[in-house]
């Protein structure tokens, strides 16, 4: 369209043309919209119907379902210790999640609430921190843990991660926005500040700490660099540092490969489909303030 | 008097709770963060060999000015910045355009921001495991390609192809974090700006370039500030494809996985310090030409 047709009056436009743009963008969207969710899904389906093939059928380019087979989960749950992958990348996602929750929320909550010298100060520092990336802490972080012989155990792999920079600064931000009455009336009550914290602001905060509880989840169930460099015994492995080892050990037999890429993905899309809008809210949150 | 007791007794309680509330991150920021970034300053002027600590010599500024003349760090830094020169621009494209349709009045939509935020939830490695799978010898593409006329390839022994995959892996599983922070920041926008328009009979394209993209500069700002720092620290997929060496002949040899290397392969974690160092303050230039940038180009609106 040229800009004459801005501003030349409504009336004199051919309405017609009108509708059939609208209708022509309408179906661009859709196409694009369909496309690019083939673009996302489809290599998750054809990895999931591929995990099920036989080695010989793997990357025929036929869709049959009268092949299939489980031996490929199978042959990875008996060769490798796959329950202790899980089992490490449960334990070490719920405890660094269970306690970023509480000392972000309970830092957060200082921050925006109670006044005591030297309070600006750490906030700026927190939001200093935010800055370093963790390349500049990896060696330090690994010369300390093996000091204290925390390699290969779960000490080192949560210790070092059970508060975060930046969650402490979403629930400040949070926090800020709640109405100070609901304290004041508390406070008149006699509660101290950790009964008003949580009696009061933790159970109207569950939106915010969803947002997190999720976001730090899924980071620490898929972190790689930090679990590859702080674990070298096998057992100690969490599901992906587990994985990348299969995918070294059985590269040729891809159909095994995938199946391990399903045991890796799966619990999180479930709990994806499962929790998609608090998902999308927990992302949301991260950019609209920022 | 007795009211001022009180009131002093209470404001010390405050205080006191509320150091002890911030206690917590404050040690475990000073212990985990601060204090590894001064140990890892000081080992960047010593010659520091993890295995030999007590060997560790000063050498001031020898390790940044090596790493400067170090051929293969040039390959790093280089092989990093093309990745985040594709990846970031590219990203933030696919997902503004995405973010903009999803916030229409279309149908599906849950299916569709669903289908777009999948790869986003999905650990690194598996992604990289399924496009390795893909991508391989045999598989779905080189079909594909053989069957439209195209040559097989091997995808990830060729140089020239194994980054661009990277950047592929990088893209597909990044838009749609963004495209749903970029929905976050459309639905700020106010709903009356585009009637108005309608009035003026602005079409759907203009709307986008008119009103869209303007308004959304300061969440855009945020998609590539984001976008870039972690592009610039890219290590999963380029120690996964390669099995941890950033080959073949380290085209995939990001800055962050040779430091890698360097400090836990060859322990020499003095140099591997200084490259840390390096690539902050990158991030930090970069961080700020682009913020000048954003700022100039709100100034002029």
């Amino acid at each position: 369209m040229q800009h004459q047709t801005i501003v030349r009056p409504r009336a004199h436009r051919p309405i017609e043309w009108d509708i059939i743009f609208g209708k022509c963008m309408t179906l661009l969207f859709y196409i694009i919209l369909f496309s690019y969710a083939a673009i996302t899904i489809g290599p998750f389906l054809w990895a999931f119907y591929c995990s099920f093939r036989t080695a010989a059928d793997v990357n025929k380019m036929t869709i049959d379902f009268s092949n299939l087979t489980l031996s490929n989960y199978l042959y990875i749950a008996q060769k490798s210790p796959l329950g202790s992958w899980y089992m490490n990348s449960i334990l070490i996602a719920t405890i660094v999640t269970t306690a970023n929750l509480f000392f972000n929320s309970l830092g957060g909550y200082a921050l925006s609430r109670i006044k005591f010298p030297g309070r600006k100060i750490i906030f700026l520092f927190i939001l200093g921190t935010m800055m370093i990336p963790s390349q500049i802490t990896m060696i330090p972080t690994y010369i300390i843990l093996s000091k204290l012989n925390w390699v290969n155990t779960y000490w080192g792999l949560t210790v070092p991660f059970l508060t975060g920079s930046f969650g402490v600064f979403m629930m400040r931000q949070f926090f800020m926005g709640i109405p100070i009455e609901l304290e004041e009336a508390a406070r008149l009550d006699g509660l101290g500040r950790f009964g008003i914290f949580t009696r009061i602001i933790l159970p109207i905060s569950k939106p915010a700490l969803v947002s997190q509880m999720i976001l730090i989840f899924m980071g620490n169930w898929n972190s790689f660099l930090w679990p590859t460099l702080l674990t070298s015994k096998k057992q100690m492995y969490t599901l992906p540092v587990g994985l990348n080892s299969l995918q070294n050990q059985y590269y040729s037999f891809q159909n095994q490969v995938m199946a391990g890429a399903m045991y890796l993905s799966i619990p999180m899309i479930i709990l994806f489909l499962i929790f998609q809008r608090h998902f999308i809210q927990g992302i949301a949150s991260t950019g609209s303030k920022g | 008097m007795n009211n001022n007791k009180k009131h002093l007794t209470l404001n010390m309680q405050e205080i006191v709770s509320g150091y002890l509330f911030i206690a917590p991150i404050l040690l475990s920021l000073i212990v985990w963060t601060v204090g590894p970034v001064l140990y890892s300053l000081y080992i960047s002027f010593q010659q520091f060999s993890f295995l030999n600590p007590s060997a560790a010599k000063w050498v001031y500024f020898d390790n940044y000015i090596e790493v400067f003349q170090d051929k293969t760090f040039h390959k790093a830094l280089l092989n990093t910045l093309k990745y985040s020169a594709a990846v970031v621009p590219i990203q933030t494209f696919i997902a503004l355009v995405l973010g903009y349709i999803c916030s229409r009045k279309i149908r599906f939509k849950t299916f569709f921001r669903g289908a777009y935020y999948l790869p986003s939830v999905t650990s690194s490695v598996a992604v990289s495991t399924i496009f390795m799978f893909l991508f391989s010898g045999k598989g779905i593409i080189n079909i594909f390609m053989v069957n439209f006329g195209f040559e097989a390839k091997s995808w990830f022994a060729t140089p020239k192809y194994a980054l661009m995959l990277c950047m592929v892996i990088a893209i597909w599983t990044t838009v749609g974090t963004f495209m749903i922070v970029f929905m976050a920041g459309l639905a700020d926008i106010p709903n009356e700006i585009y009637e108005a328009a309608a009035v003026d009979g602005a079409n759907e394209i203009q709307n986008f370039f008119k009103i869209t993209v303007p308004l959304l500069r300061p969440t855009t700002f945020f998609v590539v500030i984001i976008g870039l720092i972690g592009t610039l620290q890219i290590f999963d997929y380029a120690f996964i494809i390669s099995k941890g060496e950033g080959g073949p002949v380290d085209s995939t040899l990001t800055i962050v996985l040779y430091l890698y290397k360097k400090a836990f392969k060859h322990f020499d974690m003095g140099y591997a310090s200084a490259m840390a160092f390096i690539l902050f303050i990158i991030i930090f230039a970069i961080t700020l030409i682009q913020k000048k940038f954003f700022e100039q180009g709100m100034e002029q609106e």
